[in-house]
């Protein structure tokens, strides 16, 4: 498989604990900035319900969905207990000084 | 690596089959290929809580147990809405009517049970229904939207559980029922009295001793004829007799059937490769209709299909606790009185308890509790061990002596796989290890980590039992906190807060040690809340700690849009104003104009981008729909028009309504006029209603025409209009100071009660007081649409990053 690299955007389009979107003909990714600084990617779709990842609150590592409060940890993908599943995750790189985003698709 | 496995097939979608394979994928998880085929279109649901959707308290969603990720993610291909019609058991094969088939190593039926339906003339006619799948549910809401009287005929759990959601959903029932009380299969008669009563109190009628002759009507039915010659009017009739075994595809297939499908100890049918679990299922002449049995036969078969020993299938035996229309009933094993036993009983009609122990030879052979079933497990423990009672029959009668010990000992003695929460089908031994290994100590915790107590919360005293049997002294120091991420009540931390001056949520989790360092979807809302209520001039709102729809000052909608509501004050309008407003729905495609409940207009289906769009061109305030705040001031025509107004109950409503809007709440806030006692406007279900009378205003509080419907509180009368805006400020600035973050004044007013609320605003100093409070707050805020409007750094959050370039 091709891994493609692409530029998506600078830390400074996001707030922190904020999220954008990004299109990608079908595919959305959601990008978060966590409080720790880091970058998260993951497919902007919730296992259960296909509720938009992008819209929900940032507690840490995890993401709520805004449908029904299901929680995502961001860097791995996976549904935190009591419910099950799991989340495409993207690698990110962000470049120091620029702040330029960059994903591995 | 899949030439190696097995084919496994499972007909049938519900609880006893999808239990089996989650077994079955835990013991073995690469040994079968699996399909499922289901006939209903949905993944797998807990039937059990079908009730809690007819009644409003849950949707779909929330009762779905896997959700179809659930099979993508463990390899199963799910067929729904696919109905097996033949099983060719010599090649192995099954067929569904939609033209798939299936080839199976091993085959199980979970094929459950139809509901039961009365051959009475007229069974066919329009408005006759069972109560069994989600679309019963769906034919119960809807026609409860236009018809008024519904009969349920049968007085047993489902005919009960039933009824109950009809009256929820405004429908006038009747229970019609054979025998001459009811539940006679789960109670004996003075319990069954006793729950009757308790039901007549909370509106639902019986009609006992009644046996259905014919339905009546044209195309729909009108009514039921009894044998008796009396009849009873009905737009709905619901049958509620039974259930009985769904045989008929095992029987065209040549398996041997019964009354269920009958089956050995390891669930085998006489055809080899063939198993049946479930509702469907007859073992040693029973067959099944409860949970528990259904997992314990669903846990027997799945060690089977895995190769695990086992002893088999025994059978069960059963015992019923359930929560009707809020009373709790437990029974179990022989509970009416037969020739050779004697019984022992206590009846207390000021509690509203009864309890009957059923005694032959020296052993306890039944039991019936009603009110306070605390007892039930143990006693069916002793039941099921047939141990002596000699000596300790009336101890057992009047409550166990040392209460947490001695029903401690019995939870230890309690076998793992047993199920302790029926409503989702969570073990001992699952809540063990979330104490245990999951470190759990608090039944918050448990209920996050197990789902037990989620549902019903009819177990929420087995599983604190548990945590003191398994948590020890860990758990005794911990109480329930606001969320899972602290053990502090709100006017805990409200006080700390104050006390210390808190004045960030960063620094109240800090200090006051949360577990989770950045809080829950549930604690940082409310902080946000406490520290802007305290520190009006201090406190930077927390846009990341608001739920989506506040963040975003529009309601997110299941397929991601949003929708803009704009504040009409009062409800009143103009003509160009409703010009601009179609215009621009129409400029940007709105799917939907819809006139809202509050007398105003809703624009739905806008993409999220385009919402400062919108907002910047309708140039109106925003009508905060979506937020814990002032929502609508709802108004009759009053003294203006209207021949019967008193007072001007418009210009009152958009004077409210221009003072308070943009002010944050504990949760949100709807405010009503009306003109005069005719109450056109519905002040009394309202958080706070003002209705006018010749020479003055009446003030009502604590209203709520939503989940909980509550008439409001007469708080005071009043002569003049600043009187009207002096106590709406004292009254409402009281709340926001003291009612917890998501709390209605309905439940505020019903938790520290009337007249509380009514001796802290009696003087006129300490209303002032309040009022100046609130002024201050509502000095402070500004309108959200134009504050985003106008700053790109929050506009940009509306938009997804441009196209990106590959590198």
């Amino acid at each position: 498989m091709t891994m493609t690299k692409v530029l998506v955007g600078n830390v400074a389009d996001i707030d922190i604990r904020g999220s954008r979107k990004v299109q990608m003909g079908e595919l959305q990714i959601a990008l978060f900035r966590l409080s720790s600084g880091e970058v998260r990617a993951v497919e902007n779709k919730c296992p259960h319900k296909g509720g938009l990842l992008s819209e929900g609150m940032v507690c840490g590592s995890n993401i709520h969905c805004p449908l029904h409060d299901w929680r995502i940890d961001l860097a791995s993908g996976e549904v935190q207990s009591p419910d099950t599943g799991h989340v495409k995750t993207y690698e990110v790189e962000v470049e120091s000084g620029s702040g330029s985003i960059y994903l591995t698709l | 690596m899949s030439a190696a496995r097995k084919q496994l097939v499972l007909v049938g979608n519900g609880m006893a089959g999808v239990r089996t394979i989650e077994h079955l994928l835990k013991l073995a998880p690469e040994a079968y290929d699996i399909t499922i085929i289901g006939a209903e279109p949905h993944p797998n649901y807990n039937r059990i809580m079908l009730s809690s959707v007819l009644a409003g308290g849950a949707s779909m969603e929330e009762i779905i147990i896997n959700p179809y990720e659930w099979y993508s993610s463990n390899g199963i291909t799910l067929h729904t809405g696919h109905t097996v019609t033949s099983i060719d058991t010599e090649n192995r094969k099954v067929y569904t009517g939609q033209g798939v088939e299936a080839s199976y190593d091993e085959l199980i039926l979970a094929t459950g049970s139809n509901p039961f339906m009365l051959p009475l003339p007229g069974a066919d006619k329009e408005g006759v229904i069972a109560f069994r799948d989600i679309n019963d549910c769906h034919m119960m809401q809807e026609a409860s939207r236009t018809y008024k009287k519904a009969l349920v005929i049968g007085g047993g759990l489902l005919g009960l559980e039933a009824a109950r959601g009809l009256l929820h959903l405004g429908m006038e029932v009747s229970v019609v029922h054979l025998h001459d009380y009811i539940m006679e299969r789960q109670l004996d008669e003075t319990a069954a009295i006793m729950l009757r009563k308790e039901l007549e109190a909370q509106g639902m009628k019986f009609l006992l001793k009644k046996q259905s002759q014919a339905i009546l009507g044209k195309k729909r039915v009108k009514g039921l004829l009894f044998a008796d010659g009396e009849t009873a009017e009905a737009d709905l009739i619901v049958m509620a007799v039974g259930i009985k075994p769904n045989v008929e595809l095992a029987r065209q297939s040549g398996i041997t059937v019964n009354r269920g499908i009958v089956v050995d100890d390891d669930m085998k049918t006489n055809i080899p490769g063939i198993y049946a679990v479930g509702e469907c299922a007859e073992h040693r002449g029973i067959a099944y209709g409860l949970v528990a049995p259904l997992y314990e036969q669903g846990a027997v078969l799945a060690k089977r299909l895995a190769g695990v020993a086992t002893d088999g299938y025994a059978g069960s035996v059963t015992s019923t606790k359930l929560k009707v229309s809020g009373v709790d009933v437990f029974s179990a094993g022989q509970f009416t009185e037969q020739p050779g036993t004697r019984a022992l009983r206590v009846q207390d009609e000021v509690d509203g308890t009864y309890k009957k122990l059923v005694i032959e030879g020296d052993r306890l052979v039944g039991a019936v509790l009603f009110g306070d079933t605390g007892d039930g497990a143990e006693l069916f423990s002793i039941m099921k061990k047939g141990e002596s009672i000699k000596g300790r029959e009336k101890e057992l009668l009047l409550g166990i002596p040392g209460g947490v010990p001695a029903k401690g000992s019995r939870l230890a003695a309690m076998a793992d796989d047993e199920i302790i929460c029926g409503c989702n089908g969570v073990s001992k031994g699952t809540i063990a290890e979330a104490i245990q290994k999951d470190g759990c100590t608090s039944v918050g915790q448990i209920k996050a980590c197990t789902k037990a107590s989620a549902s019903c919360g009819g177990c929420k005293p087995l599983v604190e039992e548990m945590l003191q049997l398994y948590a020890g002294d860990n758990a005794v120091a911990v109480k329930e906190g606001i969320c899972g991420c602290t053990s502090l009540s709100r006017d805990e931390i409200v006080a700390e807060m104050k006390r210390m001056e808190l004045k960030t949520v960063k620094e109240v989790m800090h200090v006051l040690d949360w577990s989770n360092p950045e809080g829950c979807a549930k604690c940082r809302p409310s902080l946000n809340y406490y520290l802007g209520m305290l520190w009006p001039e201090d406190y930077i709102d927390e846009k990341e700690s608001r739920f989506t729809n506040e963040r975003y000052h529009a309601n997110i909608q299941k397929d991601g849009t949003y929708s803009v509501v704009p504040r009409i004050y009062g409800g009143v309008t103009s003509p160009a104003e409703l010009i601009k407003i179609a215009e621009i729905a129409a400029k940007y495609d709105v799917p939907m104009v819809k006139f809202t409940g509050g007398q105003r207009l809703d624009l739905l289906g806008v993409k999220k981008e385009d919402l400062p769009k919108m907002w910047e061109e309708l140039d109106m305030p925003s009508g905060h729909a979506y937020g814990k705040t002032l929502r609508t001031v709802k108004t009759c025509v009053g003294s203006t028009f209207c021949r019967f107004g008193t007072q001007d109950s418009i210009g009152m409503g958009i004077r409210l309504e221009q003072t308070f809007e943009r002010l944050n709440t504990p949760a949100k806030v709807k405010l009503a006029v009306s003109g005069c006692p005719r109450n056109c406007a519905e002040a009394t279900i309202k958080d706070f209603g003002v209705v006018a009378i010749d020479g003055g205003w009446e003030l009502h509080v604590g209203g709520n025409g939503g989940v909980h419907v509550r008439a409001t509180d007469l708080l005071c009368v009043v002569k003049t209009d600043d009187e009207v805006l002096e106590w709406a400020s004292a009254f409402l600035q009281y709340y926001r100071e003291h009612a917890a973050w998501n709390e209605r004044t309905s439940q505020w007013v019903e938790r520290v009660g009337l007249d509380s609320i009514k001796a802290a605003l009696e003087s006129r100093e300490e209303r002032l007081a309040l009022q100046e409070r609130i002024q201050k707050t509502l000095s402070l805020t500004t309108d959200p649409w134009k504050q985003i409007v106008n700053e790109p750094e929050l506009r940009k959050n509306f938009e997804p990053i441009p196209q990106p370039e590959t590198v």
